[in-house]
């Protein structure tokens, strides 16, 4: 008998239509085939050393509509991104991809890592995520060319897309 | 051959070594670089909380050095890896390329990309655009008896879709690369597997637990170095070396090397030129036994 009720799943909250939201991005329909064979998440290298990540236990959140659940933890954030379970996944499903997708949709419901807030921070100050400026005379001195920070481009870009909106609205109640 | 070097966010500040031992290499190589001081962050960074943003970053440089008409040779796996991924993209999505091309304008009239940028991480364009006879041409000191591990990293191979021309399960280039050298490259455990740097920022501990697999591996066959492509790659093995050394409670001290420094050895430029006084992990006993043998 399940006795701590803040870890069941009541099937009313499920968000059903999860699946078929991320299976309507581009090269991403493979989701459905996924047979839980569990390769993504032996091959996973972030899994060989932290049991809280588990790439098919993911995938199956969001076959099952936990949309929530997935928001509010960990989850998505600690994929390295470095395409092993997505090269070796027998039914094509392309799961680094699909961790970008679900980062993307929290963001938009307002859920962000404090780190992309300190990234985004850096990006529209400088243009790169590091002041290149002060560098510039121990370039010289090492025959290296001067660069320039310009964060215009960035600047522009961001706000044309609402990400500065976004990073500034995603509240740190809910900031991970 | 004339090319632009996209130099990132990481390289020229934090590898400064890479960045050095490569322009050192590519004048022995005949390699004109038009360097272009507006290039941004490649975007990458950006795809993890808004794509269309990082597309339009990786647009704005794509563009830019399509104006100056070169290929875009790159030092890190990531901004190469992520600079082709979108340049493959917006080649096959009119409808995106336009979406992307209309933010591109707001930032300035004159910009807009047409699909026409080479991207190319440094390696593959030293192996596949350079050629394997015109850099063996320039060897004149073999690094004979140095034995190294070789650590190619996530994005130089994957993901599969992009079409490199290594297998990523059992990749070739850097291994080719290497033995041009005279160094021998030596096979280890996990030799595929990523260095954590992707999670750095997010779960420290995880992230060095990562590296930590690799140095545990590579210093149980015994090398004289670990020589890499990428610079965050780099920040996991060398710049995290000490950190790692006191979680596993033992010492490592294995140096990291760039493959252009590595190169820049057998070319017979001078260590300092190849920017070797910047490396964390000194490389004296390699250096020595290269430098002994003539």
């Amino acid at each position: 008998m399940i006795q701590d009720n803040e870890k069941t799943v009541d099937s009313k909250d499920l968000y059903i239509k999860f699946v078929d939201e991320i299976a309507e991005f581009e090269g991403e329909e493979y989701i459905r085939k996924c047979f839980a064979c569990g390769t993504c998440t032996a091959t996973c290298p972030v899994r060989a050393v932290d049991s809280s990540f588990d790439p098919r236990k993911i995938i199956r959140m969001v076959v099952l509509g936990m949309k929530r659940e997935i928001f509010e933890s960990d989850f998505v954030w600690l994929c390295a991104g470095c395409h092993a379970c997505s090269d070796r996944c027998p039914q094509g499903v392309k799961v680094s991809d699909i961790m970008v997708i679900l980062r993307n949709l929290a963001l938009k419901e307002g859920f962000v890592h404090r780190s992309y807030k300190l990234q985004v921070a850096e990006l529209l100050k400088y243009g790169r995520l590091y002041e290149v400026g002060p560098y510039n005379k121990k370039r010289a001195k090492i025959n290296l060319p001067p660069l320039k920070d310009d964060p215009l481009p960035v600047m522009k870009i961001m706000e044309l897309t609402g990400l500065s909106k976004f990073i500034c609205d995603a509240d740190s109640g809910k900031e991970k | 051959m004339k090319i632009t070097l996209f130099p990132g966010c990481t390289v020229p500040v934090r590898a400064t070594n890479y960045e050095m031992s490569f322009r050192e290499v590519a004048g022995v190589l005949g390699i004109e670089i038009a360097d272009i001081e507006s290039f941004g962050c490649c975007g990458y960074p950006m795809m993890a909380v808004s794509e269309l943003s990082a597309l339009s970053m990786a647009a704005y440089n794509l563009q830019m050095a399509e104006k100056a008409n070169l290929p875009l040779v790159t030092l890190c796996s990531a901004c190469s890896g992520f600079l082709k991924e979108v340049a493959f993209k917006l080649e096959s999505d009119d409808k995106l390329r336009g979406e992307i091309n209309k933010i591109l304008l707001q930032i300035n009239p004159s910009y807009s990309y047409n699909c026409s940028t080479l991207v190319k991480h440094v390696a593959r364009f030293l192996v596949e655009d350079i050629g394997v006879e015109e850099i063996t041409k320039k060897i004149v000191r073999p690094l004979k008896d140095i034995k190294v591990a070789i650590h190619y990293g996530c994005h130089f191979v994957r993901p599969r879709k992009l079409g490199y021309s290594d297998d990523p399960e059992n990749p070739e280039s850097l291994d080719r690369l290497v033995h041009l050298t005279g160094a021998t490259p030596v096979p280890y455990e996990g030799l595929m597997d990523c260095c954590g740097g992707g999670i750095l920022g997010i779960k420290e501990d995880s992230a060095l637990l990562i590296a930590k697999r690799k140095l545990d591996s590579i210093s149980a066959i015994g090398v004289d170095a670990i020589v890499l492509i990428c610079p965050f790659c780099s920040v996991m093995f060398e710049g995290n070396q000490k950190k790692i050394e006191k979680i596993a409670g033992k010492t490592y001290e294995i140096p990291v090397l760039y493959y252009t420094q590595l190169l820049g050895l057998a070319f017979g430029l001078d260590a300092e030129r190849l920017g070797f006084s910047m490396n964390r992990i000194k490389a004296k006993t390699i250096l020595d036994k290269i430098l002994s043998g003539f």
